[in-house]
Parts: C-alpha cells; structure tokens; sequence
C-alpha cells in the first residue's frame, strides 16, 4: 500500500519545487509580520520580550493559514482531486502525502526561522529552543486544521475569507499553549507540560485530521 | 449470459439540480464487455451520472449496485483530464499509475496515443488535444475491470479518434465494461442510453 503515498509524497513536492514562490511566500510574509512590530510599537526591548511570544505564535500562524487556501485549489480545477478520490485507495493514504509535503516546505521552515526572530524580538536566548520545539509541534497541527477548512472551502470562488473565519477560531488551542510554553520559558518555569499538551493536540490531529480532511474532500467534490 | 459478468445493476435513479429533476426512473443493467454510450443534450445530466456511478456525487435517490467482489476495480477519466501542468507528461501519468495501481510501461502508453518525444514537456506548453492524451494515456496501462469516461473524445483529432475507438473495443473484448459520454458511436454494437427527452429518430 506505500506505493500510491510515495508517488503522491513524490509529487508533491516536485511540484512545490516547481513553483517556488508558493513556498517562498509564507515565509517572507511571517517575517516581515514579525518585523512590523517593533516598528510599529516601540523598539524597547523589555516590551518587545514581553509581546514577542504572541507575535511570532500569531504571525507563523497567519502564514501557515494563507499556505493552505491553495492547498486542493489547483487539483481541484485540474481533475486530479477526482482521481484522487476515484483511485482504488483509501483517500487517507494520497492525502496524508500531501500534507506533509505541505508541512515540510511550509512548517519545517517556519520553526527553523522562527529563533532567529524571537532573537529579533529580544527574546532572551534560552527561550529560544523552546520556541523552535513550539513552532515544530504546533505547525503540523495547524496544518491539519486548515487543510480541514481547505477541503470544505476547496469548490467556492471567494473561499479565502470564509477559510480564515472556519480556522482561525479552531487554531486558538494551539496559539494559547504555543505562545503560553514560550512565556513560561521566559519566566523561567518548567515548559515541558504545556509541550506535552502541544504534542498531545499534534496526536489528535495526526489521528483523526486526514480522515476528516478526505471526508471535506469528499462532500465538496460532491456539489 | 451468466450472472457472474454481471457489473452494476442501476435501479430507479433519479437525480434532481437546483430544483430541477435531471433523470427520473433511470434503470438499467451493464455487463462486462459491454460499451455503453449515454447521451443526452447538454445539462441533460450525463456529467452527473458518471460522477455518481464513481461515487463521487452522492446526492441522489435509488440505487446503484457494482457486482465485484471488492470495490469496483475502475478508472474514472473525468471531464477535467486531471493533468497538473507543472508537471511533465511521464510526470503525471506516472502518478496517475502509481495512484490507481497500474503497473506498466509509462512511456509505451504515452507513445501509444502519439505523444512520443513529449514525455519530458511540462504539460503547461501541450495543447488542450495533447493534455487530454495525457490523461488517455492510462486506458493504454494495466487492464481495468471498467472504464467510466466523460467526453474522451473532446479535443482529439481524427487519428486519435480511431485510435481510441479501436483501443475501447480491444478492451471491450477483453471483458472490461466501458461507459462513456459522447456523441461519438464507438461501433455497432454500443448499448445507448439516452438521458431528458427522447431523441428524434
């Protein structure tokens, strides 16, 4: 049964290397968010330590969240989600594929750059690894969510908005804990709790998303 | 015949669009080796028929039944090819191989429907014709018990033509079902079904 994953594993990220700019552009988007802040508020680095857990948790958020409004768009107009669905697979396998070649051209390399902002940010430096594992557990799950909301929104013209307004109130778990283990690392108390807790919503969602995202695959391309 | 050749039994199906009934007591029996053309005018419902026969429409009242032991063993070519253009030719017929589990030789089959010396072209510089032989390219693969196809014969021309009604009945003959849309008649022996009013004769 590896076949159909590593064929679709495989052409997905040919296809993200394909077309760069769909991959470059979260990233410039969650930096420069970042960048805005010290520009905008004070460039004090007490008050920039103090907002800069929520900032990074809310930008690396907002950037997984634009990645995905692509996510089935294009295979959606090609025909290729219908064969997806129509393979003699379970629709689990290509679609698993997907997200995590999604993940580890969006999420991977938002977590990788997510210390070298929080440094920006004046985060102090231990805080950093902890704001790296943050990023790394929380992306996936992030990712899972959304491509819940993309597969729903997947057929409808302006499914942007509609996207965001489905996940957004959805990805608030993972933005309380993510940001709250980073100011717990701050204050200096113990983290590994509340990144047990990130771990644990990364296994629900590694359990039950891809189920519930071909499932939103399914009922839109039914209409 | 006998029972076992059976492949999908279709009873009182109806099917209604915005409030408007596409087809109504729709029944009928297809069994393998059989080619069946379903035409109907346009927005007569003949897309939405193959999409729920593949079970890709699920709004709809009575019954379709596939005869297999498992689940039916098909190859569903849409009415969009399903070709990624980012992709090359082999690329995506590779994938599609992969996906549907059919082995067999990529390059003989994009040869067969005259795409030799295209393989390594982003399918983003083939013509609509060529993108859509792409996509034929997997009726040259591994066998498959049924063939579901909406509008194969859109964009194709004249060679291409013949060369897949030849290819339709060399599989019909081996005992795969194939149910098609179009306005094209494979051969003499095609079943038709006709979806919204009758046909003028």
């Amino acid at each position: 049964m590896s076949g159909p994953w590593w064929a679709t594993l495989r052409r997905e990220l040919t296809l993200i290397w394909r077309s760069p700019a769909d991959m470059v552009q979260p990233l410039f988007f969650f930096m420069v968010v970042v960048s805005l802040f010290p520009l905008g508020l004070s460039p004090k680095p007490e008050l920039l330590a103090l907002v800069a857990p929520g900032v990074v948790w809310v930008a690396a958020l907002l950037a997984v969240m634009l990645s995905l409004d692509g996510l089935f768009r294009r295979d959606q107009e090609s025909g290729a989600l219908d064969q997806m669905l129509t393979a003699p697979v379970v629709s689990v396998l290509p679609v698993s594929a997907k997200l995590l070649a999604h993940w580890l051209l969006t999420g991977l390399p938002l977590a990788l750059m997510a210390p070298l902002l929080g440094y920006m940010m004046q985060l102090p430096v231990p805080a950093l690894a902890t704001l790296t594992y943050s990023v790394l557990l929380g992306t996936p799950t992030l990712t899972v969510i959304g491509a819940i909301g993309a597969a729903l929104t997947v057929g409808l013209n302006r499914g942007g908005i509609l996207l965001a307004l489905l996940i957004l109130p959805l990805y608030v778990p993972v933005l309380v804990f993510g940001a709250g283990v980073v100011r717990a690392a701050v204050d200096g108390s113990p983290t590994q709790g509340l990144l047990a807790v990130l771990g644990a919503l990364l296994a629900l969602a590694l359990s039950l998303g891809p189920l519930a995202v071909a499932m939103g695959l399914r009922i839109s391309a039914g209409d | 015949m006998s029972s076992d050749s059976l492949r999908l039994t279709v009873r009182q199906l109806q099917c209604e669009r915005d409030e408007r009934v596409l087809f109504r007591d729709l029944a009928f029996q297809a069994r393998a080796g059989e080619i069946w053309q379903i035409t109907g005018a346009n927005g007569a419902g003949k897309t939405t028929l193959l999409r729920i026969l593949v079970g890709l429409h699920g709004f709809y009242e009575g019954q379709v039944r596939w005869h297999s032991p498992l689940a039916p063993d098909l190859l569903y070519l849409g009415h969009q090819p399903g070709v990624r253009e980012e992709l090359t030719a082999r690329e995506n017929l590779r994938f599609s191989a992969a996906l549907n589990n059919q082995p067999g030789d990529v390059d003989a089959a994009l040869d067969a429907v005259d795409l030799y010396g295209f393989e390594d072209v982003p399918a983003a510089h083939l013509s609509a014709g060529q993108k859509r032989r792409v996509a034929l390219a997997r009726l040259w693969l591994a066998p498959k018990k049924v063939w579901v196809l909406d509008e194969p014969y859109t964009a194709i021309d004249q060679n291409g033509v013949a060369r897949l009604d030849q290819r339709i009945r060399d599989a019909a003959g081996d005992g795969t079902l194939v149910l098609y849309t179009s306005h094209h008649r494979v051969g003499d022996d095609v079943r038709r079904l006709h979806l919204g009013a009758e046909a003028p004769a």
